[in-house]
């Protein structure tokens, strides 16, 4: 930071610093922000702490031009600038990595990273040049990347880098980074703080957004925490707690470590052999995938997004074709069955994409409390609906599993994600199940939520139900399954009992390491 | 009379013919393919042709100047096009849909034009062949390639251009981009808006030329609903090319050596029943893209409306 030169080894000139004052934004209905004063500077991680709709984006989405707030202003090294688009703030030198990569996958990353820039030939493209300098840039910062490699060849990591790369070469002295780490592997982290580290070392400014404590605390020098809308504070991270940070999140006290309470294992309920199953590209889903479940456990299935989850899920609940192998439940083959004879038999779903297979938007509540079982008594009779203990059925539940809704005939789609997903689970365990497949049940829900749906979890399991738990959340995977089932490339890498499941371990047989090597990699 | 269509004099009439008829199909399906590279598919294809194709004829006839014409006709499309631009970038209409309703716009209107402004059938000369020394003289291949008029070699130069145009310079990046992650294009500064008006717009221009060649170039009358769904099969032809314009030139030769050979098959005699004959380029259309389906991905973003949201 004593460089005499002010500039970054791109060769941009650095932002000392970057203040946002007072920052408002109203949508219909909604306060996004609500005089928010941010600031950061040149050499530090400042994080952005907050529960999904806390304003974290939103107050970024303003810095980076693609919303315009209704108040305040933003101020670059001390001067007002106006940021209308990404344009202007990438002139700024502002740089964003969205949570969701903006890369197109069929352009090469030489492509996606010359998009929307002049080229050097007029008219014509000039990728051979902007090759030689992201390879400049990447060894600036150790990333190793083929510019001539298409986007969809790389990994979630690797795209991740490409992002990163983008942004340096558009001149980015301030980076955003919008939860970087929720599709990475523990591994992966590492190596994201590693170029973090060098970045801020280097004199970037880098806006650190995240809801998990732990990274806040070991990547930011300063944590700004925003909750509904509103600055709760910022502070030096070395002068707080975890345990300040998650009450300053949610507002109250929250407990960490579910209570899973001991339970004996049971019988095998749920059992795969040798199961293989297509993928929606055409490619193999699923390559002979063998496990099981038993009564009173949780198998959590772990794995990084596109590994498989998805396919495992929907070939147990009958959504998928099974190409070879057997599923079995409670002793009876049940492969190829359809999701009305699985019903039957007491196997209960929690799908991964809640607003789509979870629910029907336009529904009732009550409606979609009914639509596992509607065909059955009490709910109709001879294919008449029994409104009237319809609507008892959905009070009964709205009550029982504290869904927060104006009434039991409002619209599922006007739901928070949290309520949606308390009208799934009070359909899925209310009718007492033998078998649960939660597919990335906590998957966009605030600490609340997610609290309340891990317990109902773990009272199931108690119940000696045997539940499949599928989620890229690792933490959520350690805190309540029994054993851990690490899903690669359509694979079981390998499946390991709790005790002896670590995230370094996990995350290397995510990164498809099998453990035999990973003796020699780890040391 | 099967063996008059292995006569060499008919089999250069065949192909000859196939290539000159390739020509509305490569205008319109190019100007579709910048269209749906960028995300917009445009079902209007057709009724752009039709007030091309009228356009182009009523001011050839007119003035006498076939230049005018053609002017007339990518003016028409042009602004076809500015209007399906606007109903889909800007009031995010859903696209087929408002496709359709562009296409039967454009067949009532080019039917009213004709009623209110010509009322009878007419011809006019249309645009001369164009004699290229030493290459219209190969015996055979000049007869086929070289001896045909200025609409169709500019249909076949469109080709290679298009490609380049879509794979060497940064606006065909900025159209592959906003085609298959509009999010991703906007975030870098990239305005999709502008990039969509641009495609859709330089499609109904290609259309408009499409319909002007019909009618001033090929067929030289103009006819109610004269394009018979030639624009549709225009659309067809960008799936079965996968989104490449060699794709598509190779799309437009098979319907167009079909259509031809249909034609020669009229012509001589040959009892096949005439319906049976005029069937064959549409059942051909149904079979290839029922074989080509699921080929080549198509651009993600197509047909999707874009909005920045959160």
């Amino acid at each position: 930071m004593t460089d005499p030169t002010n500039k970054l080894p791109s060769g941009r000139t650095r932002i000392d610093s970057l203040e946002m004052r007072g920052i408002t934004k109203r949508f219909p209905g909604v306060l996004a922000s609500d005089h928010v004063d941010f600031d950061v500077q040149s050499g530090e991680v400042h994080a952005l702490l907050g529960e999904n709709g806390a304003g974290k984006s939103t107050l970024m989405k303003i810095l980076y031009g693609l919303y315009h707030p209704d108040e305040g202003e933003v101020l670059l090294n001390g001067k007002p600038v106006s940021i209308a688009s990404p344009n202007d703030s990438i002139n700024l030198g502002i740089g964003m990595i969205h949570q969701h990569f903006m890369l197109v996958p069929s352009l090469t990353i030489a492509e996606n990273v010359a998009l929307g820039l002049p080229s050097s030939r007029g008219l014509l493209t000039d990728l051979d040049q902007v090759s030689k300098r992201i390879v400049e840039l990447a060894d600036i910062y150790g990333l190793r990347i083929d510019p001539s490699l298409y986007v969809w060849q790389l990994s979630v990591g690797q795209q991740q880098r490409v992002e990163i790369i983008k942004a340096l070469y558009r001149g980015a002295a301030l980076l955003i980074l919008d939860e970087p780490t929720a599709v990475l592997t523990p591994q992966e982290v590492d190596e994201l703080f590693v170029i973090m580290r060098q970045m801020v070392k280097d004199g970037h400014a880098l806006i650190f957004i995240s809801h998990k404590l732990h990274e806040v605390v070991e990547i930011s020098n300063r944590v700004t925490v925003l909750r509904d809308g509103r600055k709760i504070g910022t502070r030096p991270t070395s002068e707080i707690t975890k345990q300040d940070l998650a009450n300053w999140m949610v507002g109250r006290e929250v407990g960490f470590a579910p209570d899973r309470g001991n339970v004996e294992c049971g019988e095998a309920r749920l059992e795969l052999k040798n199961v293989s199953c297509g993928s929606d590209r055409g490619t193999p889903g699923l390559r002979g995938v063998s496990m099981e479940v038993c009564s009173g456990e949780i198998l959590g299935i772990a794995g990084v997004s596109g590994n498989g989850q998805r396919e495992l899920a929907e070939t147990i609940a009958g959504l998928r074709k099974v190409i070879g192998g057997q599923v079995i439940l409670e002793g009876k083959d049940v492969t190829g069955l359809s999701p009305a004879a699985l019903t039957d038999r007491m196997l209960s779903y929690i799908p991964e994409e809640r607003m789509r297979d979870g629910v029907i938007k336009e529904f009732t509540v009550a409606e979609n409390m009914i639509l596992r079982e509607h065909e059955k008594m009490p709910y109709s009779r001879m294919g008449f609906l029994n409104l009237g203990e319809i609507s008892r059925h959905a009070d009964e539940l709205i009550k029982k599993f504290q869904v927060k809704t104006p009434s039991r005939e409002t619209h599922a789609k006007n739901l928070s994600g949290g309520n949606i997903q308390k009208v799934v689970l009070a359909r899925e365990i209310y009718r007492t199940p033998r078998v649960i497949i939660a597919a990335q049940p906590t998957r966009g829900l605030d600490i609340g939520a997610t609290e309340y749906v891990r317990e109902r979890l773990l009272e199931q399991r108690r119940n000696g139900v045997a539940i499949m738990l599928i989620s890229e959340d690792l933490d959520e995977i350690l805190a309540l399954s029994d054993r851990i089932a690490v899903l690669y490339e359509g694979r079981i890498m390998d499946i390991v009992p709790r005790e002896q499941a670590t995230p370094q371990k996990l995350g290397l047989l995510m990164a498809g390491v099998h453990l035999e090597e990973n003796a020699s990699v780890v040391k | 009379m099967i063996t008059d269509l292995l006569s060499t004099t008919v089999l250069i009439g065949i192909l000859a013919s196939g290539i000159r008829l390739a020509t509305p199909y490569l205008y319109a399906a190019i100007g579709e393919t910048f269209g749906q590279k960028s995300g917009v598919l445009n079902l209007g294809v057709e009724g752009q042709m039709l007030l091309g194709c009228f356009a182009a004829f009523y001011v050839a006839y007119t003035t006498g100047n076939l230049w005018l014409g053609l002017l007339a006709a990518m003016f028409v499309g042009a602004l076809m096009g500015l209007a399906m631009a606007f109903v889909t970038v800007n009031l995010h209409a859903q696209q087929g849909i408002s496709g359709i309703g562009f296409y039967l716009f454009g067949l009532g209107m080019s039917e009213l034009l004709f009623q209110r402004l010509m009322g009878t059938v007419e011809t006019v000369k249309g645009f001369p062949k164009i004699y290229i020394p030493g290459l219209s003289d190969i015996p055979g291949l000049g007869e086929i390639f070289f001896n045909q008029n200025i609409l169709v070699y500019g249909a076949y130069l469109l080709v290679p251009l298009a490609w380049f145009v879509l794979n060497k310079t940064t606006l065909g990046l900025k159209i592959r981009a906003v085609g298959e992650n509009p999010d991703a294009a906007d975030s870098l500064g990239v305005n999709v808006a502008r990039v969509r008006y641009f495609t859709i717009i330089l499609g109904g221009t290609l259309s408009g030329i499409a319909g002007a060649s019909l009618s001033i170039a090929l067929l030289n009358v103009f006819q109610q609903n004269m394009t018979s769904g030639l624009g549709f099969i225009a659309v067809a032809l960008v799936y079965f090319g996968g989104w490449k314009p060699v794709g598509v030139l190779g799309g437009a030769l098979l319907f167009s050596m079909v259509n031809s050979l249909q034609l020669w098959i009229q012509v001589l005699g040959i009892p096949v029943p005439s319906d049976i004959a005029v069937m064959m380029p549409y059942v051909l259309t149904i079979l290839v893209l029922v074989a080509t389906v699921s080929r080549v991905r198509s651009p993600s973003a197509l047909s999707k409306p874009f909005e920045r949201e959160s």
